[in-house]
C-alpha cells in the first residue's frame, strides 16, 4: 500500500519518495523544501484536526491534508 | 560620466526580515503604491550613502520565483525590466537552508548580488555557528551579517551595496550545477536561444517592442532553465517571437528526454538541484554548536497550537485585537465627532447663513469629519494586525480557524477581516492584506460588508424599539447577524464557484518563529496604512460626501421660487427625494415607499444617518406633534412617531433592517475597495451585488412574511 504523509502519525517521521499532484500545488509543496528524499516529521494536527503541521529542513510548515495525501512516503 | 546613483533591489522570503531591513535603510523616505493591473504593493525609498543615491526597491516577500503566484512574477518582472545594479538577497541566517533556495534561483539571474545574513544573533542564540566568510566563498558574493531589528550592520552594508553596485567588485559568477541529464538539455535550450537571438540582431528593423521583456536581458540558460521547469509565463512570452516554434518544441523534447531517462519531470529536478545547493552551502558553513533542543518557538506552540488549549487561546486573542480597535478606538471616536461638531456649530454661528455656510458646515466640515472618524479604528487594528504579522501568530490563525473558512471556499486567514467587520467594514477591508492570494483576498473583500458593522445597530435597534416588544427584541437583533454571517457564507461559495473558479490556491505555507516585533516596525506599519486611506480613501470619501450634500440640498426653493415650508417637503423636492421617488416602482414590492428610498440613499454617507433622516421626515411629516409622547425618554417618543407616522409594521421594518444590513455598506467602503483593488471594477461589483442581493433576500422575507399572514 502507498504511505503518503497524510498517514504519518504525530511524532514520527518519513522520507519523501514522490510528489503528485501537479502544477501549482506540486511545485508550491517542493519550492518549500518537500522534495525527494528529505526528511519529514509530523508535528501536529491543528485544534480542529485539519490542516497539520510538518518539520522539514529545520522550519515548520502547514499543509491541508488533502495535500499531505499528495506526498508519497518511502 | 561617473555615476552618483545605484538601484538596488531588496529580495527575499517573508518573514526574512526584509522589510526591517528595508525601513532601516530609507526609514521614511519611502513611497507605497501599487504595481499596475495587481493588488501587489510596490515600495520604494531612497537613501544617500558617501554622496551617492542609493534607490531601493523592496520586492514583495517569495520563496521562490514561479509563474504561480503574482508576487513571485512581480519580483522577477521588476529584476528584468528595472534592470537594476543590485540585487540585495536578505535571508534568514537561523533558516540558512530554505532561504538559500531563493538565493539559488536569484543567482541564476546573474546580476550582481549581495547576501544579508539577517537575524545573525538569532542563528546564534539557537546553536547555529555561521562561518560567514565561508559562505561568501561559497557563494561568490559579498555576505554581510546583520541584526535588522537592532539595525546592527547597517554601514556596512551600505558600504558594500556601493562597492558591488558601482564598482563591481567582488563579483564571481558561480553557477547551480544541475542533474548530468539536466545539464545537457539545458545546453541544447542555451543553444537554440542563442541562435535566435543572434538572428536578431542581424535583422534589419531591429524593433525590440514585440520581444519577450527577458530576450536580450536574461542569460540564455535562465530562459533555459525556465522552460524546463514549463514555466507558464515564459512560454506565453515567447509565442510572440518568430523565433518560438523552434524554441519551444526544443522545449517540449527536452522535458520528455529528461523524463524518459530518470523517470520524474525536470521541474522537480531543478528544484531539487537548488535545494541541494542550498543543502550543501548550509552544511559548509553553518555548524551546530551544543545538543539539538526544541527551539522556543516549537516549545510556545506547545500551548499555542495545543488541541484544546489552541481554540481559547485563539478566541481569546480575537477578542483582544476586536476590544482594542473599538473600545480604545472609541473615545477617540467620539473626540472627533465632537470636535467637528463643535467646528460645525463654531462655523454655523460665525458665517452668513446660505448655501456657502451650508455646503461648509453639513458638505466639508462633516465630510472631512466623516473621513477622520475612521482613523482611531485604523490605527488601533493595524496596531493589532502589525503585532500578529510580526510576531509570527498571523500564520497560526491561518493553521487554527482554515477547517472551517475552507469549508465555504475561504482561507483560514479570512477570519480576522471578517471578525473586524462586525466593528467596522472600512478598516475590514484593509485588513483583507494579510491574504498573499489575490483571489483569497478578493472574495473575502466581496462577502465581509455583509458581517453587520456598528453603524448599523443604531438602525436595528431604533427599529426593534418601534416594532418588536422588549422580549423578541434581543432574538430579533441576534437574528439580523446570524442572517448576515449565513449570507456571507453562502456568496464565499457562490464567488469561489462561478466568479473565480478553477483549482484553490494550495495551503502550504510556513509557519514561522515567534518574535518579538520592534515598536518601530509597528509604527511605520501603522502609519503607513493610516497615510493611505487617507489619501486615497479620505479624497474619495470627502468627494462623495460633498455629492451626498449636494442630492439632499439642491433644490433650495420651491418651482415658485419660495423656500420650502418644511425640512421634509424641501427633502421630498430635492434631488435624493425626486430620485427616491423614481426608484419607488422598483422597491415598492419589498413594501416600501419613496420616503424609505431617501432613508436608504442617505445611509450611503453612513448607516446610522438612515435614522436621522427618517427622524427628519417622519416628526415634522403633517405637523403631528406628540404632545403627549413621554418627555423624559426621548427615545420612546421617536420610536412612537416612526411607529405611528411611517406606515411601517413589524414585518416591513424586519424587512428594512434586512436591506439595511445587506445593501451598499457606506461610501467609504466602496472608496476603500476602490483603494485596495487598485480600480473601479470590484467596488461597483460590490455595489451591484449587495444591492441585487438586498433586494432578493428582502423580497423574500416580505412576501413569505405576507402568505404566513404576518402583515
Amino acid at each position: 500500500m502507498i504511505r503518503t504523509l497524510r498517514d504519518l502519525e504525530v511524532g514520527s517521521k518519513g522520507i519523501i519518495k514522490k510528489v503528485n499532484g501537479g502544477g501549482r500545488l506540486r511545485r508550491r509543496i517542493t519550492d518549500m523544501g518537500l522534495v525527494p528524499g528529505v526528511e519529514v516529521e509530523m508535528e501536529r494536527y491543528a485544534p480542529m484536526g485539519n490542516p497539520v503541521e510538518v518539520k522539514v529542513r529545520n522550519s515548520h510548515i502547514s499543509l491541508r491534508k488533502e495535500e499531505a495525501a499528495e506526498i508519497v512516503l518511502e | 560620466m561617473k555615476k552618483d546613483s545605484i538601484n538596488v533591489v531588496l529580495a527575499g522570503n517573508p518573514n526574512s526580515g526584509k522589510t526591517t531591513i528595508f525601513n532601516g535603510l530609507t526609514g521614511t523616505h519611502q513611497h507605497v503604491g501599487n504595481y499596475p493591473g495587481v493588488t501587489v504593493e510596490r515600495k520604494e525609498g531612497t537613501i544617500k550613502h558617501k554622496g551617492i543615491t542609493i534607490n531601493i526597491i523592496d520586492l514583495p516577500g517569495t520563496y521562490s520565483l514561479t509563474a504561480y503566484s503574482p508576487d513571485e512574477v512581480i519580483a522577477r518582472r521588476v529584476i528584468v525590466e528595472e534592470d537594476p545594479d543590485l540585487i540585495v538577497n536578505v535571508v534568514d541566517a537561523s533558516n540558512l537552508e530554505r532561504n538559500l533556495y531563493l538565493t539559488a534561483q536569484l543567482m541564476e539571474m546573474e546580476k550582481p548580488m549581495i547576501l544579508v545574513a539577517n537575524m545573525s544573533d538569532v542563528a546564534e542564540r539557537d546553536g547555529f555557528r555561521v562561518d560567514y566568510d565561508l559562505l561568501s566563498q561559497l557563494l561568490g558574493m559579498p555576505v554581510i551579517p546583520m541584526v535588522g531589528t537592532r539595525a546592527q550592520g547597517i554601514s556596512e552594508l551600505l558600504d558594500a551595496m556601493i562597492d558591488a553596485g558601482l564598482y563591481h567588485k567582488e563579483t564571481v559568477d558561480r553557477k547551480i550545477q544541475y542533474a548530468q541529464d539536466v545539464e545537457t538539455e539545458i545546453a541544447k535550450l542555451e543553444a537554440v536561444i542563442a541562435r535566435a537571438e543572434a538572428a536578431l540582431s542581424t535583422e534589419t528593423d531591429g524593433s525590440t517592442d514585440r520581444l519577450p521583456f527577458f530576450v536580450g536581458k536574461l542569460p540564455g540558460r535562465w530562459t533555459g532553465i525556465k522552460l524546463l521547469e514549463a514555466d507558464t509565463e515564459i512560454m506565453k512570452c515567447l509565442r510572440e517571437w518568430p523565433a518560438a516554434p523552434e524554441i519551444l518544441e526544443q522545449a517540449k523534447l527536452s522535458r520528455r528526454q529528461v523524463n524518459s531517462l530518470v523517470g520524474e519531470d525536470a521541474e522537480i529536478l531543478i528544484v531539487d538541484g537548488r535545494y541541494g545547493f542550498a543543502r550543501g552551502a548550509n552544511r559548509e558553513a553553518v555548524a551546530r554548536v551544543g545538543m539539538t533542543k526544541a527551539s522556543a518557538t516549537e516549545r510556545i506552540d506547545k500551548i499555542m497550537l495545543n488541541r484544546i488549549l489552541g481554540i481559547p487561546i485563539f478566541i481569546g486573542v480575537m477578542w483582544l485585537l476586536f476590544q482594542m480597535t473599538f473600545t480604545l478606538g472609541l473615545p477617540f471616536m467620539e473626540a472627533i465627532e465632537t470636535g467637528f461638531s463643535f467646528m460645525g456649530d463654531w462655523l454655523w454661528q460665525h458665517t452668513q447663513p446660505g448655501l456657502f455656510r451650508s455646503l461648509l458646515v453639513d458638505g466639508i466640515i462633516g465630510g472631512v469629519g466623516g473621513v477622520l472618524v475612521f482613523l482611531p479604528n485604523i490605527l488601533f487594528l493595524f496596531l493589532g494586525i502589525a503585532f500578529l504579522e510580526g510576531s509570527g501568530y498571523m500564520a497560526r490563525v491561518a493553521f487554527v480557524m482554515d477547517r472551517i473558512m475552507h469549508l465555504v471556499g475561504l482561507h483560514g486567514k479570512s477570519f480576522v477581516p471578517m471578525l473586524v467587520g462586525f466593528g467596522c467594514t472600512i478598516p475590514a477591508i484593509m485588513a483583507t492584506r494579510t491574504l498573499e492570494n489575490n483571489k483569497d483576498r478578493l472574495i473575502t473583500m466581496l462577502v465581509t460588508p455583509l458581517m453587520s458593522c456598528g453603524a448599523r445597530l443604531p438602525v436595528y435597534t431604533l427599529l426593534i424599539a418601534a416594532f418588536f416588544p422588549p422580549q423578541v427584541a434581543g432574538n430579533v437583533l441576534f437574528s439580523i447577524y446570524l442572517i448576515g454571517i449565513f449570507l456571507a457564507m453562502i456568496m464565499a461559495k457562490v464567488f469561489r464557484t462561478w466568479l473565480m473558479p478553477g483549482v484553490s490556491e494550495p495551503f502550504v505555507m510556513e509557519l514561522p518563529s515567534y518574535r518579538m516585533p520592534t515598536i518601530k516596525a509597528l509604527l511605520l506599519h501603522v502609519w503607513e496604512r493610516a497615510w493611505l486611506y487617507l489619501r486615497k480613501a479620505g479624497t474619495l470619501i470627502l468627494a462623495a460626501s460633498v455629492l451626498m450634500w449636494a442630492m439632499f440640498t439642491f433644490p433650495t426653493v420651491d418651482l415658485d421660487g419660495q423656500p420650502f415650508a418644511s425640512a421634509s417637503l424641501q427633502m421630498e423636492q430635492s434631488i435624493a427625494g425626486r430620485v427616491s421617488k423614481a426608484i419607488e416602482p422598483v422597491i415598492s414590492p419589498l413594501g416600501f415607499d419613496w420616503k424609505i428610498g431617501v432613508a436608504l440613499i442617505s445611509g450611503l454617507a453612513a448607516k446610522e444617518v438612515v435614522v436621522s433622516t427618517m427622524g427628519t421626515l417622519y416628526s415634522i411629516e403633517g405637523d403631528e406633534f406628540f404632545e403627549d409622547g413621554d418627555e423624559e425618554t426621548g427615545r420612546g417618543t421617536f420610536s412612537q412617531r416612526i411607529r405611528q407616522n411611517s406606515g411601517l409594521t413589524p414585518l416591513k421594518a424586519y424587512v428594512l433592517m434586512l436591506f439595511v444590513l445587506i445593501y451598499i455598506p457606506c461610501m467609504a467602503a466602496v472608496a476603500v475597495i476602490k483603494r485596495e483593488t487598485n480600480g473601479w471594477k470590484w467596488p461597483l461589483f460590490t455595489v451591484g451585488y449587495t444591492i441585487a442581493l438586498a433586494w432578493l433576500v428582502s423580497f423574500t422575507v416580505y412576501r413569505a412574511g405576507i402568505l404566513m399572514g404576518l402583515a
